[in-house]
């Protein structure tokens, strides 16, 4: 669907990158400010002019410019045009395109439904909540059917009210709307690639340093430089009202995030650092999420000693991660093959919606990686 | 916080930001002066009771018709020049541009007599372009109403420039490359986006260029001379009847005066914010 190698030369800046994504697959591309992503997507847009090649759909379409691209952009700000109402905004795409006024009016309707904001047809930009307007620039933005959505931190200028709202309905777009759509979002933050992503590339200084299913770049990063930007639990499954059920029938206790539905694919993540390590049998006291595990590594990580738990029969509990100090570890004795009780706070637990491929791909890969 | 104590407060909070030295009302208030009072000097010379007779005089309807058909063809010549100027001043990126962009400046800051010299030299039948005009299609320019309108658009021109120019570099271009990604060729985003988000700032820009071309008179007088009927505007007219007739020159003076306010009316305070800009 989208495949594209491309190189950047911007001064003292470099870009060389390739990726694939297929047919209604989504790529996240992490990375911290300056990495490169959003040059990325300016290459993939063709607002910025890169070597290489990039194809869509089959289409060679590096040397084209943006508006012979096929492609859509959702930026961080809306970008409605001001002069414009809501339903010019998007019939504006269908229109450039050559579609008669009425038939582009027709469209952007449909579309301003389809995102639930049908109602706000006739406002300007400047009378839209920030969601709102979100929503109305990813009408606008589908509106021309592209065939590749390009997400530059869609979510990232949204309140903690409205931001939940719109992942849920990007991730809608893209896992139920036309499936041979692909994306690209660029992030920083994991939580949007776990629920909107099935690829990860993780970008540093214009290089991809990693690369992968999202749960496994996530939850066992392979570099250091990932794993500052994500380093977490991620226990896939379903959400139930109480925190998320695995697929082995353990439940793990959480707080559902506002946009996880109950019944549907999610995935609890936690840190490393919020679990607590006993020895079996120890007796302790109030964490109801307590599984028994068996001890695979113990390795130190920088200031802490990184345990990780064996992957076979122990629920929620398998190939998960916990910090402790040297002096801890050393103290309960923990070596690789020891018995041991973890157990983590329910409220240290946030339970999000994840792509369907995450929470089915979850414990059988993790044995792969090192 | 007590209901007593608020109010205190807040006056407290208006008189720091409003705080200007004293030191500064003296000069301020001289400057003032400076601006109003020969206005109202104008108005006490005034003959109230010869005005309309003053006004509609052959010579005076002359120079007022003369002056807002050429401050109109100039004010148009500046819109459909100064904008695309204007715009490749602020999009485009090629070397020099910066340079260019204080040349564009240079009537701005020159002696309109300078820039009617210049004009004269090049335009006028000794001039390179004034001679190959002549030799080709046999016109002359200079002392003709089109010179009028030439020597208006080119001191008129940098207001429209700096201000469209302004407004373009403020909105910088994050809706055109929308545009373009939603399948809008380079010409429909120019005439569906672009200009309509200029808008405000070109009306600002074209009040000032049209009020710039009403009250020209250096480069006119040079370029294009003062005969009546055909380049005598307004501003020359009241130069010619100051030695003739006071009292016509002075009524031609407020008429344009008034014109000026409304100008003023018009344009702020968005011209000086596009000016800024």
């Amino acid at each position: 669907m989208l495949q594209a190698d491309i190189q950047v030369n911007r001064g003292e800046f470099e870009l060389a990158i390739d990726l694939d994504v297929p047919p209604g697959g989504v790529l996240a591309v992490l990375g911290p400010n300056g990495s490169g992503k959003s040059s990325l997507l300016d290459c993939l847009s063709g607002l910025l002019a890169a070597r290489g090649t990039i194809s869509i759909a089959g289409r060679a379409v590096h040397a084209l410019p943006p508006h012979q691209r096929g492609v859509g952009l959702l930026r961080q700000t809306p970008l409605l045009f001001p002069h414009m109402n809501v339903l010019q905004n998007v019939a504006f795409g269908p229109a450039s395109q050559g579609q008669s006024k009425e038939r582009a009016r027709e469209i952007a309707s449909g579309w301003l439904a389809d995102v639930g904001v049908a109602e706000l047809a006739e406002r300007k930009p400047a009378q839209l909540s920030g969601g709102q307007a979100q929503r109305v620039a990813l009408a606008r933005a589908l509106a021309t059917r592209p065939r590749l959505l390009l997400l530059d931190e869609p979510l990232a200028a949204l309140d903690v009210h409205a931001a939940p709202a719109m992942r849920a309905l990007l991730g809608r777009v893209l896992r139920q709307g036309d499936e041979r759509l692909a994306g690209v979002l660029v992030t920083h933050d994991p939580l949007d690639a776990i629920a909107l992503a099935d690829q990860v590339v993780v970008l540093a200084n214009g290089r991809v340093v990693e690369r992968g299913p999202t749960r496994e770049v996530l939850a066992a990063p392979r570099t250091q430089f990932t794993a500052r930007i994500a380093d977490l639990n991620l226990v896939a499954g379903h959400a139930v009202a109480d925190g998320l059920r695995t697929a082995d029938g353990s439940l793990l206790q959480g707080i559902l995030a506002p946009d996880a539905v109950r019944g549907e694919a999610a995935v609890a993540v936690f840190a490393p650092s919020v679990i607590a390590v006993y020895p079996v049998g120890a007796g302790h006291g109030s964490p109801r999420n307590t599984a028994v595990a068996t001890l695979a590594s113990v390795e130190s990580h920088g200031p802490v000693t990184r345990l990780r738990t064996g992957t076979p029969g122990a629920g929620w509990a398998a190939g998960i991660a916990a910090d402790l100090t040297p002096a801890a570890v050393a103290e309960l004795g923990l070596e690789p093959g020891s018995e041991i009780e973890v157990s983590v706070k329910a409220t240290a637990v946030e339970v999000h919606p994840a792509t369907p491929v995450i929470a089915r791909g979850a414990q059988a890969t993790r044995s792969d990686r090192p | 916080m007590s209901g007593g104590e608020s109010p205190g407060k807040e006056k407290h909070a208006r008189a720091v930001g409003a705080r200007v030295p004293v030191a500064l009302w003296i000069p301020a208030t001289l400057a003032l002066a400076l601006v109003t009072l020969p206005v109202i000097g104008l108005l006490l010379r005034t003959d109230f009771a010869r005005l309309p007779a003053l006004l509609t005089s052959e010579a005076s309807l002359h120079a007022l018709r003369l002056s807002l058909l050429t401050a109109a063809i100039s004010t148009v010549l500046c819109v459909l020049l100064g904008v695309p100027l204007a715009i490749v001043l602020a999009r485009s990126r090629v070397r020099g541009v910066r340079v260019l962009r204080a040349v564009v400046l240079l009537p701005l800051v020159l002696p309109p007599v300078v820039g009617g010299l210049a004009l004269l030299y090049l335009l006028g039948r000794t001039g390179f372009l004034g001679y190959l005009i002549d030799v080709t299609t046999g016109v002359r320019v200079p002392f003709t109403t089109a010179a009028v309108v030439i020597a208006q658009t080119f001191v008129a021109m940098p207001f429209l420039v700096v201000s469209v120019e302004g407004a373009v570099r403020a909105a910088g271009d994050d809706f055109e490359s929308v545009a373009a990604t939603l399948g809008a060729r380079p010409w429909t985003v120019f005439t569906r986006v672009t200009c309509p988000l200029l808008l405000p700032a070109l009306a600002s820009g074209v009040v000032l260029s049209f009020a710039r071309a009403l009250g020209e008179f250096g480069a006119t007088i040079t370029f294009a001379g003062s005969l009546q009927g055909v380049t005598r505007t307004l501003p020359l007219e009241v130069y010619a009847q100051a030695e003739a007739d006071v009292d016509s020159a002075v009524a031609l003076s407020l008429l344009l005066i008034v014109i000026a306010i409304a100008v003023i009316v018009l344009a702020r305070p968005r011209a000086v914010e596009g000016v800024r800009g």
